[in-house]
């Protein structure tokens, strides 16, 4: 795996180790009612793993990911997240992982540096902590200078850019991120998914979805859900030779094709 | 310039404007927000035929919503004309929301009423019955009909784009204008969303669709891609990408991302972007592109590499263009 971590500068208190699941999740099942919106999925993601989670909408996507955040109890089946059980550890687990979603929540009448402050009080760094987080954090998204700007005032791209890198001002051993670049242009995805390779190579694990089926290609893994299961689980290249598909477009359309459940 | 020389062609031709779906010329858009000021349109100009989908494809802040409100009448532009249907946005306001369709992007149907409901009030609001225009949206509808008693807010992303869209159909309109449908809207309901305007195109209507998707382009007869208030090219979608000018080459590797780093910090390389699982590069100059990556591949000790000469899309096209406009 060429984002196994080298040079680890990542902090974080869970008990994950270099080759180790960040993420292991057996049969976990979620029912609302007779409906069963996610159905037995289980599967493993390693430290360091770009992992791509793609489904149509109404697949399950965003219960399961619940669950993983420890937001939402499952109905059965196990997982652990960070190293923590999703049932009864949640908490840790919530303080252990980052988020991201593409309404991503930083505070518009709050300057870039209020921002990161209080996103890193909130996570409970330490003054001098937040103090080199917030040089380093400027200095990797080129914003020296900018630390007063309201975030109101920034374009789109920087604040997806901001948001990205306040999730993970904790060293998280994973951050989720659910369609994180939404409506930017081609030149400001790229430079967000460099941010993402970035975190990777950290050892920070990144579990992401997306309707862009070119960026679920950047992925180390992609699974696909359909109708709450999890139909596909492979590399982007496998999948592409299981289905003869010239394009990820082409796998997930052969696949989400067959859902049979009306959201 | 390309947009340029469209805009020249459309003063020429504006003989016969009225033959025109659409026609935009030098609209210009400021807001001032708290002081400071937008420019959302710059000055932009175009022409749509009768019968085209024409596409506006763009990111966030282009402009594309400005456009849609300036030619549907809700907003007025600081200056420059636009014609719809061969009427004047500004004096004719009501002969064009007569007759034209609009879809926001954001949704913007009763969510307190049904399915049907819903569709009953925009026929009525138009004069107009479900029954007597049935045919505009009979394919559509029937897959909503099911559950025409549900509550437009209870229903899904894709079936509230269908209902918003047979809202907007319902009275026949002669321009279809749909800001960003597909945004938000998984891969399998866009790919049915844009077989549902190749249909409604077939029946003769002039559609004019934004996206920020750039793979969408290639749906459209023509398109004008637009970045921050500039029309940046308008041509059909095989004319784009004709227009790159210069070879592509993917390259892989089984290390991405060092991959990338190390063919950025090659001065001879012009761009380099990730595009799925491989990188597109460009070179400034052409003279054995393809040993010099090799060259990085074995310096770097790359493993798995490939490179292949390749033909750009409109992604790679808009990016290129990008770096033009704002060097």
């Amino acid at each position: 795996m060429e984002n196994s971590n080298k040079n680890n500068s990542v902090t974080n208190s869970s008990p994950i180790k270099d080759g180790s699941k960040v993420i292991t999740a057996k049969e976990l099942t979620k029912r609302f009612g007779d409906f069963t919106a996610v159905d037995k999925i289980s599967f493993e993601v390693e430290k360091g793993e770009i992992f791509g989670f793609l489904g149509a909408n109404g697949a399950g996507k965003t219960t399961a990911m619940r669950m993983l955040c420890g937001l939402s109890m499952p109905t059965s089946g196990s997982a652990t997240v960070a190293g923590y059980d999703v049932y009864n550890q949640n908490e840790l687990i919530k303080k252990n992982i980052g988020y991201m979603s593409q309404k991503f929540s930083l505070y518009e009448d709050l300057t870039i540096r209020e921002n990161i402050k209080l996103y890193a009080g909130i996570y409970g760094l330490s003054d001098a902590r937040i103090k080199e987080k917030t040089a380093q954090l400027l200095e990797e998204l080129h914003m020296q200078g900018e630390e007063k700007t309201l975030v109101r005032a920034l374009p789109l791209g920087w604040k997806q850019k901001l948001a990205f890198s306040i999730a993970i001002v904790h060293d998280p051993a994973i951050v989720f991120l659910d369609e994180p670049t939404g409506g930017v242009d081609p030149i400001t995805r790229r430079e967000f998914w460099t941010l993402i390779y970035q975190a990777s190579e950290k050892g920070i694990t990144v579990f992401v979805t997306t309707h862009y089926m070119d960026e679920a290609e950047y992925c180390n893994r992609v699974s696909i859900m359909v109708d709450g299961r999890m139909d596909a689980l492979d590399s982007p290249a496998n999948l592409m030779k299981t289905y003869s598909a010239k394009s990820m477009d082409d796998v997930f359309l052969q696949l989400a094709r067959k859902a049979v459940r009306v959201e | 310039m390309i947009a340029d020389k469209k805009n020249i062609d459309l003063i020429d031709s504006s003989g016969n404007k009225a033959a025109k779906a659409i026609t935009v010329e030098n609209i210009v858009k400021t807001y001032t927000v708290k002081k400071t000021v937008v420019d959302a349109l710059k000055g932009i100009s175009f022409a749509v035929e009768k019968g085209e989908i024409f596409g506006i494809i763009g990111p966030d802040g282009a402009g594309k919503t400005s456009l849609f409100r300036i030619l549907t009448t809700l907003l007025l532009a600081d200056s420059g004309k636009a014609t719809v249907d061969g009427y004047d946005v500004v004096k004719d306001y009501k002969a064009i929301r007569n007759r034209v369709g609009y879809m926001p992007g954001k949704f913007s149907l009763y969510q307190d009423l049904s399915i049907q409901e819903n569709l009953e009030f925009f026929a009525t609001i138009f004069n107009t019955s479900i029954e007597e225009n049935y045919d505009m949206i009979k394919e559509i509808y029937q897959q909503i009909e099911p559950f025409k008693t549900r509550k437009a807010g209870q229903l899904s992303g894709g079936m509230k784009q269908k209902l918003a869209l047979c809202c907007a159909l319902i009275h026949k309109p002669s321009v279809l204008f749909l800001d960003e449908p597909t945004t938000g809207v998984d891969a399998v309901s866009r790919k049915e969303f844009w077989e549902m305007l190749h249909q409604l195109k077939l029946q003769g209507i002039t559609i004019l669709v934004s996206t920020p998707y750039m793979d969408e382009a290639g749906l459209c007869d023509r398109v004008a891609l637009i970045q921050k208030g500039v029309i940046l090219s308008i041509n059909t979608p095989k004319g784009i990408t004709g227009e790159f000018g210069k070879p592509l080459w993917s390259v892989k590797a089984n290390e991405m991302f060092h991959l990338m780093n190390s063919i950025k910090a090659d001065p001879e390389v012009e761009s380099c972007y990730p595009f799925g699982q491989y990188h597109h590069v460009v070179f400034k100059s052409q003279e054995n592109v393809k040993e010099k990556l090799e060259r990085i591949a074995r310096e770097g000790n790359y493993t798995g590499f490939e490179v292949h000469a390749i033909e750009p899309n409109i992604e790679d096209c808009f990016m290129a263009l990008m770096n033009t406009h704002n060097p």
